[in-house]
């Protein structure tokens, strides 16, 4: 059983939560995740870590309340416990020798993008920030990214807060003025991900995407997370969970990432793959 | 004592109604009554030079424990079985036996052999029903040792080191003990219950269990050194599903078997109650010959499909299955359409909508026939596709199951640590890997095998970890 050490409301539908877990605390890496059951019989569902504290022994997660199963987690209070918490799993994003970065978050990927401006901040690298949200209510970690981004662009989609439109165009209009990047790093919906690298791809700036799609174990047992990437004309079959879940946003198909996603959408009933697929849910 | 039972055919054992049993996953075999066991152990002659005893891979002595049943004294039959085997109840349901104890057994050169593994269930069962396990009074011997992976050869090199007196303690990656036998065979087969009952065997003899511990991301092999424990033994299994490489492999509705049977078995999509998806109905094709393939294609039966097909590129002799499973398969009405393979999984793409729901789901595959040719290497017939005999069939849902590659996390983590082109890690006769004081069997070391050769390595083990710790 795993303590519920903090949980605090971001948004009406999104949590924020520092379980503690030393093992994993101690080990976790911005790009790594995380799965949990929230009871006996529970599903298991991965989330990306948000951050950890070695000292308390505690990983922050940022969930939002999407299907059966983070509603039940979501109901659970500070001090209470769930059943499993394992990790870290995935290999870690890599940041190394990067010196100028363009972050590019969606939604609710903007709880895994928000690390991972931080560890490049840290490193000295300067950090360009855009942030995409539906509307303004469900705007998250904008202090956040303030403090460790370099330049911050704040989208809605319904142009309720800041600046209306997709991540796409501050990208096109800086690549379009001439300012480059020694890398595109994007985690949000699929779709986003797809077109930011379409956006990218006549400037040849390296794309990274950060994959999160249906998987059970996280230890690459169950190959449901396999996505195809297109590697010098070969296909190539990848599991997120053990190969990413970051990516080349150029190599990776991203029409049959998009189809995989949708798998279960008729299994209405059975929330589960829904539930543990938060971004896809951002596509829906 | 009562004469020899001359009978040439074994007692046959009760099983649940084909009909019946293909709409619910209670256990097919209903075991051996006491009377049964009984008669059926008098079919024993007791030779001499028990061949059976050379062809089980943990050296059960067969012979002694079946006298006991012939005297009724079952619990005498169950402590002989269990000074050899930590899962007696676990391998009278998986085991092979016709390949290996049965198969050297003179009854069965004029006639059926004794039914070996029915009567090793029995007595597991009758000893399972009837005994109290009483706490190990086993005192310490002050070493400890960790076991990577509570499968089948993990938990029995965890309970042999346990009964030696070694402080054992098992890191398992998912959130419940027992790998394969709870992952993988269905409830069906080998009802979780008994796996259970069989880890708190190992629990009361001191062993511990830490789950939801992944060894090469929560821990690696260097740390778990430095939390004091003298050796290790990695028994991680063959994790990774293969796929073929055809086109299709991604389309909705293809799945590996170790997906399938995961969300059937370890996230319960079985119950009636669970919220865990998976496809049902339709026609089903699994892909393969092996125990696996079997356990998928009878899966998917009792999930609901109205056809379930095996595909396999060789023949019915060839099928690598336990004959037990292949029989109650066809019982139960799945299909073998054997010496053919697929080329291709068909998906469906309605070209005036690609909103269409039912875009890039699979309808059906392609197939090509096979003829055996010449014998490969290891003497199997190898099959050759015939020119121009490619047709479909209309399927749903296609279920790979043609083997597993062992899991590179633990390689990948731990220098020194070395594998073989298939991944498999390289160990010598007693199961020592190219780093000291790490072991290594069962799948991770020979890829995809049986239950029995991965407690037969973790038992080589132990044994080899017990001379170099006492030393």
């Amino acid at each position: 059983m795993y303590r519920i050490a903090k949980k605090k409301s971001l948004n009406a539908n999104v949590i924020e939560m520092h379980i503690t877990a030393p093992l994993v605390a101690r080990k976790a890496k911005p790009g790594q995740f995380i799965i949990l059951r929230v009871d006996e019989d529970g599903e298991r569902i991965p989330l990306t870590v948000a951050g950890t504290d070695a000292e308390c022994g505690t990983v922050k997660i940022i969930f939002q309340i999407a299907g059966a199963t983070t509603k039940s987690l979501s109901l659970k209070q500070e001090g209470e416990y769930i059943q499993d918490f394992v990790g870290p799993l995935g290999i870690a994003s890599e940041l190394e020798d990067l010196k100028k970065v363009c972050v590019i978050g969606g939604g609710v990927g903007c709880a895994i993008a928000m690390p991972i401006a931080e560890a490049l901040h840290n490193m000295g690298a300067e950090v360009t920030s855009i942030i995409g949200f539906r509307s303004k209510d469900i705007v998250i970690l904008e202090d956040e990214f303030r403090s460790f981004s370099d330049k911050l662009v704040i989208m809605t989609d319904d142009g309720s807060y800041e600046r209306k439109g997709n991540v796409t165009e501050p990208l096109k209009e800086m690549l379009s003025n001439g300012e480059s990047f020694d890398m595109i790093i994007t985690i949000g919906p699929l779709i986003m991900m797809n077109f930011v690298t379409e956006t990218a791809r006549p400037y040849g700036i390296p794309v990274t995407v950060s994959m999160n799609p249906i998987m059970i174990d996280g230890t690459g047992m169950c190959g449901g997370c396999r996505l195809t990437l297109n590697i010098d004309g070969k296909k190539v079959t990848k599991f997120a969970c053990v190969d990413g879940p970051d990516f080349n946003g150029y190599e990776v198909d991203f029409d049959e990432a998009m189809s995989r996603s949708r798998m279960y959408n008729d299994f209405e009933r059975h929330s589960y793959e829904d539930t543990c697929n938060l971004l896809n849910k951002e596509v829906n | 004592m009562a004469k020899a039972n001359m009978t040439p055919e074994r007692n046959i054992m009760p099983t649940q109604e084909p009909s019946v049993r293909a709409h619910n996953f209670d256990e097919v075999a209903l075991g051996y009554s006491e009377e049964t066991a009984i008669d059926e152990a008098m079919r024993c002659l007791n030779c001499k030079n028990k061949p059976c005893v050379d062809g089980c891979p943990v050296k059960i002595r067969i012979p002694d424990f079946i006298e006991e049943i012939k005297k009724g004294e079952f619990e005498k039959a169950y402590e002989i079985i269990s000074a050899s085997s930590s899962l007696p109840a676990v391998c009278g349901r998986v085991c092979p036996q016709e390949k290996q104890c049965e198969s050297k057994c003179v009854r069965g050169i004029k006639g059926e052999s004794v039914g070996i593994g029915r009567l090793e269930r029995f007595v597991a069962d009758w000893h399972n029903t009837f005994s109290v396990d009483v706490p190990s009074s086993l005192s310490s011997n002050g070493h400890k040792v960790a076991v990577v992976g509570s499968g089948p050869s993990g938990l029995t090199c965890a309970g042999d080191l346990a009964k030696k007196g070694y402080e054992v303690t098992v890191f398992e990656a998912l959130h419940v003990a027992g790998g394969v036998l709870v992952y993988g065979i269905p409830e069906f087969r080998l009802p979780k219950t008994i796996v259970a009952k069989e880890v708190d065997t190992l629990k009361k003899l001191g062993v511990k269990i830490e789950t939801n511990v992944v060894i090469g991301k929560t821990l690696t092999v260097d740390e778990i050194f430095d939390m004091g424990f003298e050796a290790i033994f990695i028994g991680s299994g063959a994790g990774l599903p293969n796929f073929m490489g055809i086109p299709g492999e991604s389309l909705k509705g293809v799945y590996s078997a170790n997906e399938f049977l995961t969300r059937s078995n370890l996230m319960k999509a079985y119950r009636d109650d669970s919220t865990t998806p998976i496809m049902k109905g339709g026609n089903v094709a699994v892909v393969g010959g092996g125990n696996v393939a079997m356990d998928a294609a009878r899966t998917a039966l009792r999930l609901g499909a109205e056809k379930v097909y095996i595909i396999y590129r060789r023949s019915m002799e060839e099928l690598p299955a336990r004959l037990e499973e292949v029989e109650h398969a066809i019982e139960e009405g799945i299909e073998f359409s054997l010496l053919c393979a697929p080329l291709e999984i068909l998906g469906y793409n309605n070209p005036d909508d690609p909103r269409d729901p039912q875009n890039g789901f699979v309808k059906g595959m392609r197939l090509i026939k096979m003829e055996l040719g010449e014998p490969d290497e290891r003497g199997r017939r190898r099959p050759v596709e015939i020119e121009g005999s490619e047709y479909e069939i209309e399927v749903d849902t296609v279920i790979m199951s043609i083997g597993t590659s062992p899991n590179p996390l633990i390689k990948s983590t731990t220098d020194g640590l070395e594998v073989n082109s298939r991944g498999g890690i390289i160990v010598n006769e007693d199961g020592l890997t190219s780093r000291s004081s790490v072991y290594a069997g069962g799948d991770a070391v020979t890829g995809a095998a049986t239950v029995i050769s991965a407690m037969g390595a973790g038992k080589t083990a132990a044994e080899a970890i017990d001379k170099y710790l006492s030393k």
